[in-house]
């Protein structure tokens, strides 16, 4: 294991001194990966942590917040989000507005799924991953018949720069992406600072450990449960606009970042924040490093990597690093 | 005889009559498309069936054992795309079950020690891990897929001879049906019942947990990997479209419909399934959201009978006998998966 892990960073620490341009822009690229990776998980483990539910239409989710921003913010422009350059021509609201509708919507239809399929399953929890994924098949094919199959771009706010220059080597780099990892730490922090500092935290951790004395101690657990599962989907609503600004947003997604969240928690651990940060991170890195610094003629072959991760990790520590049993 | 027997031996005999002059009854579109289509899409399905109902092991890993399989049997003969590999096709058979069985193992070793829900993510994420493998992987397929694949003589062009594949396809079906039935009252197929039941309590008896549920998934992977190789040639191609999530859930849909309990229960998913996509596409009210309606089905069945359309079967006969023969209580559905909680290992503290 640690000789794995040795060969790996030695490897890319030889790759990265033949050209550290190329190398400070991979990890860039993989970290801000990272962070919209991480906005997306945190959704799903919180759901996962606290009522034991692996909402397989968390990636639909994503999707659906996708392209319900785009078409709002089509309609706010009247198409001329983007200029014939390329360049972005849309104000701050039409990007901030579509941003809090399609996430706010997301996190409503969460809530809907959640009050009229899961509670009263409450506890069974093949069959509730089993409803969840019923409801992906039908988003899935619903959002095909409305939006289509083409990938679509959201235009972000014309006053963000388009790209920034780095202190290094004198490369620049695309803004958005950084502004992505900036709200990422940010909803990592606010995440953080609610669960460990405040009473609805208090009462959500105190869920994790043991529900029923939560109900016992006169809580009303199902508002909890309710009101997480809302934050849950508003998160993989929040991670769908960002990424269908900062990447794009197309039919596959759905399924995407469904591997994506399980493989971060599956590495990170269910249900622990700290766990889909470093999930994140390592699926972040190994996805952009991967691409790059395999030998030549053997990159397409990335997707054994992340495999090997999950096998290393699950070899070792089989609930995931920062997993605990239930 | 009984009324008890009747229920239960009518249907299958009339089953076995139909699906052998089935050639002499169904036109040779129907036949090959929606028979022989349910007859390995059934097989596909019944490895996860006998995963789920008689080891506790909900995997949604089977299409991607099933894809390597088809894709190693693929690859190693004659064909457009893929590697340069021409085997005689009976031995790139041989290799393809081999490579699934050997995947099978390697997967299982990993996930066995992971119960219920993660074990579940665990397959999940694996299957689209090896999917976006193929996907991405143009010496073995890329999108394009393995095409035109050099079949065995026997099976002769499915286009034009489509009762051979049939045959073909039936005969595995009963194969694999008889094995898994008698594995399942094998001591063997006991001790896989056991660890479902009670992983504590067989380890206490002696028995090695991990290895048996290894065991178990090397032995749905063998099964997987028949319906892959199945589809191979009937397909005559294999692409990575048809291991992608959409078909996992596809064959969950198909296992859940006809009830993860009962080994017969895929085979009666797979024709309801096809019989519908047929009829589906020929009518014009649902258009192309033939996969609303199958989410919609599929959500009806998980939410008012988990032992799927067996389950129902099983009720309306039990009410029946129970009306007309008082006494007899008839048999007694086994195991209901989807009711229960997965069993954690003892040493874990289990949340009531």
């Amino acid at each position: 294991m640690a000789a794995v892990l040795a060969f790996v960073v030695a490897w890319v620490a030889y790759k990265a001194s033949q050209d550290p341009r190329v190398f400070v822009v991979v990890t860039l690229n993989g970290v801000t990966l990272a962070g919209l990776y991480f906005v997306v998980a945190s959704g799903f483990t919180l759901i996962f942590g606290l009522m034991r539910v692996v909402n397989m239409a968390h990636g639909s989710l994503y999707m659906l917040a996708g392209f319900f921003a785009f078409d709002l913010q089509d309609r706010l422009t009247g198409g001329d989000a983007t200029s014939a350059f390329g360049s972005s021509e849309a104000g701050v609201g039409d990007w901030v507005i579509p941003l809090v509708v399609a996430s706010l919507a997301v996190g409503v239809i969460g809530l809907v799924m959640q009050q009229l399929f899961l509670r009263w399953n409450q506890g069974q929890e093949l069959r509730q991953a089993l409803i969840t994924i019923a409801i992906a098949v039908i988003i899935a094919d619903q959002a095909l018949a409305h939006f289509g199959g083409v990938a679509q771009e959201l235009a972000p706010p014309s006053v963000l720069p388009e790209s920034v220059k780095l202190p290094v080597y004198g490369l620049s780099y695309p803004f958005f992406r950084i502004f992505v990892l900036l709200a990422a730490i940010a909803v990592g922090l606010v995440l953080w600072a609610v669960i460990q500092r405040t009473r609805y935290g208090m009462i959500v951790r105190a869920g994790v450990d043991d529900r029923h004395m939560v109900s016992a101690l006169g809580i009303n657990i199902q508002l909890v449960f309710a009101g997480a599962f809302f934050v849950g989907a508003f998160l993989a609503g929040l991670g769908g606009v960002l990424g269908g600004t900062m990447i794009s947003v197309d039919k596959g997604n759905d399924t995407q970042y469904l591997l994506i969240s399980l493989i971060v928690v599956i590495i990170g651990g269910m249900g622990s924040l700290g766990g889909a940060a470093l999930g994140a991170l390592a699926l972040g890195l190994v996805d952009s490093f991967g691409d790059v610094y395999l030998p030549m003629g053997y990159t397409n072959y990335s997707v054994l990597l992340i495999f090997a991760m999950l096998v290393l990790v699950l070899a070792v520590r089989p609930l995931g690093l920062f997993g605990r049993p239930a | 005889m009984t009324l008890e027997r009747a229920l239960r031996l009518g249907p299958a005999l009339g089953a076995v009559l139909v699906l052998v002059l089935a050639p002499l009854i169904f036109s040779d579109f129907y036949l090959s498309a929606v028979i022989t289509k349910a007859l390995w899409l059934g097989i596909a399905a019944v490895s996860l069936t006998f995963l789920a109902g008689y080891v506790g092991m909900v995997s949604l890993g089977q299409v991607a054992l099933y894809g390597i399989a088809g894709f190693t049997a693929a690859n190693l003969v004659e064909a457009d795309g893929g590697s340069k590999v021409a085997l005689n096709p009976w031995a790139a058979t041989l290799l393809g079950l081999l490579a699934a069985v050997a995947v099978g193992f390697l997967l299982g070793a990993i996930a066995s020690r992971s119960y219920g829900i993660y074990f579940l993510m665990i397959t999940l994420a694996s299957s689209v891990l090896v999917y976006l493998f193929f996907a991405q992987v143009t010496q073995l397929s890329g999108f394009g897929g393995v095409n035109n694949v050099d079949l065995p003589s026997v099976v002769g062009n499915p286009l034009q001879q489509p009762a051979r594949l049939f045959y073909i396809a039936l005969a595995v079906s009963a194969i694999v049906y008889l094995g898994l039935r008698y594995i399942t009252r094998a001591p063997l197929g006991l001790a896989f019942q056991g660890v479902r039941d009670d992983p504590a309590r067989m380890r206490a008896l002696g028995y090695n947990v991990p290895l048996l549920r290894t065991v178990a998934f090397a032995l749905g992977a063998l099964v997987a990997g028949l319906a892959g190789v199945l589809s191979v040639w009937w397909n005559t191609r294999i692409s990575p479209g048809s291991i992608s999530l959409p078909q996992t859930i596809d064959l969950l849909v198909i296992a859940v419909i006809g009830g993860l309990y009962r080994l017969e229960g895929a085979w009666v998913g797979a024709v309801v399934v096809t019989v519908l996509d047929n009829w589906l596409r020929g009518v014009d009210l649902v258009g192309n959201r033939f996969n609303t309606v199958i989410g919609a089905v599929f959500l009806a069945i998980v939410l008012i009978s988990p032992g799927g359309l067996m389950g129902i079967w099983d009720s309306l006969t039990n009410t029946l006998q129970s009306r007309f023969a008082p006494g007899s209580t008839g048999e007694e559905p086994g195991v209901i998966p989807l009711t229960q909680e997965a069993h954690p290992p003892s040493d874990r503290p289990v949340v009531p």
